[in-house]
């Protein structure tokens, strides 16, 4: 395992140097990707994303809990990720590693700080808040998780209908509204392989990457960054980043329509 | 509580001016038996930082026959905060935190000259008021060089916040808990790279612009007293060289 990636990463840098990228796509282009919304009718809201060989599905799960003590009149949102042993042979059983609780807590970000999803709209009465449990199952591993994570979420919270309340209960039968969602977040990550830095990187680029850095906007903001791997970034790619990824977020934007 | 006015009459709520950092004061070799330590007080941070190694990796199967391996482990104290009695141990905030710090680090530190063994960092902040993050990043720099581990720089971070529509380098904790925004941000000074970067809030892209201007005119102010703080403790020893002790 170990030695033929050490030698795929030699490859996907020559090729990087000859402006090629493995699968032959241009530096700053997406692998084709579908949105389908509704998958699940256990779920309150669902979605499944396929970008190239990746494949993630979002269910969003809706209760009546306690609001945070720091926060009463705020309904609770909750991100979390499985890297399913199913999706790679790297994936292993257990709790949340690492990169699983990073992966959630991007798309969190993304969401929370743009007040995509209102929370104050999920505030019930005193001490009652609803509780929206976005559950992201990456399902098939072919790189770029969080970019069809973000989306798949996105989606999933978009497709959203909230049970009917009744006596201090769901009846889960009945769903008529909306969730107030009030923008729509996406998310561009690039990979930085040697000097060339590329959008939605592919598996086999990943391995070869020395940094990766995302950024969440909605078409006027950025609303969260993160920047991952042992690489670096200058400020000026960074502020070319920036344009790039308002741009390319529009065309993200328009597969949640 | 109700959201606080986080600007008057120009001045933050201590005081400050937009553009002015809080009080940093950095001590290297405060401990005994880390191979390296320091301990930052960043405004009313108090944080400490600890470098073991390199030593022998455990658990073994994560030795590298290239490298050494780094691993970070960034906690807050149960009682840092004024809020209630937290949960010791790591939580998925500490996790992710931990993860980029030692991202960081790995930019840095001549690992390949140690492979099999494990570079252990460990950041205890005893007192948190906001950017504890980057004090951790500020201390554990300082920890590693103590330590006499081989890196190609020093990293130095500041968090840059916004608050009423205003970019304000170093937030502190209510400007963190009531502001509009929060950027922590690591660099490499010799090169200038960016280390470490995240992001919270809406940010235009000239206000990101704005915040990372301000980032980089405190940045030199942060390196100098590292190194002063180096140079302070092995002052001491060069002393008593010279004295024959």
């Amino acid at each position: 395992m170990d030695i033929l990636d050490e030698i795929k990463k030699d490859y996907v840098i020559d090729l990087m140097k000859k402006e090629k990228r493995p699968d032959d796509r241009g530096f700053l282009d997406y692998r084709p990707c579908t949105v389908e919304k509704g998958i699940f009718d256990s779920a309150e809201g669902s979605a499944r994303v396929k970008l190239g060989k990746t494949q993630v599905v979002v269910g969003v799960k809706i209760d009546v809990g306690m609001p945070f003590k720091d926060r009463p009149e705020e309904g609770v949102l909750s991100t979390t990720a499985e890297l399913l042993p199913l999706a790679s042979p790297t994936f292993e059983p257990g709790p949340p590693d690492e990169s699983a609780i990073e992966l959630a807590r991007i798309v969190d970000r993304g969401i929370r700080s743009s007040n995509a999803l209102d929370l104050n709209s999920l505030f019930i009465e005193k001490d009652k808040v609803l509780m929206v449990f976005v559950d992201i199952y990456v399902l098939d591993h072919d790189g770029n998780l969080i970019d069809a994570s973000a989306l798949a979420a996105m989606a999933a919270l978009l497709s959203a209908r909230l049970p009917k309340y009744e006596d201090g209960h769901l009846i889960r039968t009945e769903r008529n509204d909306n969730l107030k969602v009030t923008q729509k977040v996406v998310t561009c990550t690039f990979s930085k392989i040697d000097s060339h830095i590329v959008l939605d990187p592919g598996l086999d680029e990943e391995k070869a990457m020395s940094a990766r850095l995302t950024l969440a906007t909605t078409p006027e903001h950025v609303c969260a960054m993160q920047k991952g791997g042992s690489g670096a970034f200058t400020r000026d790619e960074l502020m070319s980043l920036i344009d790039i990824s308002f741009e390319k977020g529009n065309e993200l934007r328009k597969l949640l329509d | 509580m109700e959201k606080p006015k986080l600007i008057i009459d120009g001045k933050r709520l201590d005081g400050r001016s937009l553009d002015e950092m809080r009080p940093l004061k950095i001590q290297a070799g405060v401990l005994n038996k880390a191979d390296g330590s320091a301990y930052v007080e960043w405004g009313a941070n108090k944080v400490l930082a600890a470098v073991y190694g390199p030593r022998e990796c455990i658990p073994r199967h994560d030795a590298s026959p290239y490298r050494a391996v780094i691993h970070c482990r960034y906690l807050m104290a149960p009682f840092s905060t004024l809020d209630e009695h937290g949960r010791s141990g790591p939580n998925r905030r500490s996790i992710e935190v931990s993860k980029v710090i030692k991202e960081v680090f790995e930019n840095v530190v001549m690992t390949e000259k140690f492979p099999k063994t494990a570079i252990d960092i460990f950041i205890e902040v005893l007192q948190a008021d906001g950017g504890t993050r980057c004090a951790g990043i500020t201390a554990a720099a300082v920890a590693l060089a103590d330590a006499g581990i081989p890196m190609k720089d020093l990293p130095c971070a500041v968090a840059v916040g916004k608050i009423e529509n205003e970019v304000a380098v170093d937030s502190g904790k209510l400007e963190d808990n009531y502001g509009d925004g929060d950027m922590p941000i690591a660099i490499a000074p010799r090169n200038n790279e960016l280390l470490l970067l995240q992001m919270d809030g809406m940010f235009t892209k000239d206000e990101l612009r704005k915040a990372l201007e301000l980032a980089f005119s405190v940045f030199p102010k942060i390196n100098a007293l590292q190194v002063e703080a180096l140079r302070a403790h092995y002052a001491v020893k060069k002393d008593e060289v010279d004295r024959g002790d």
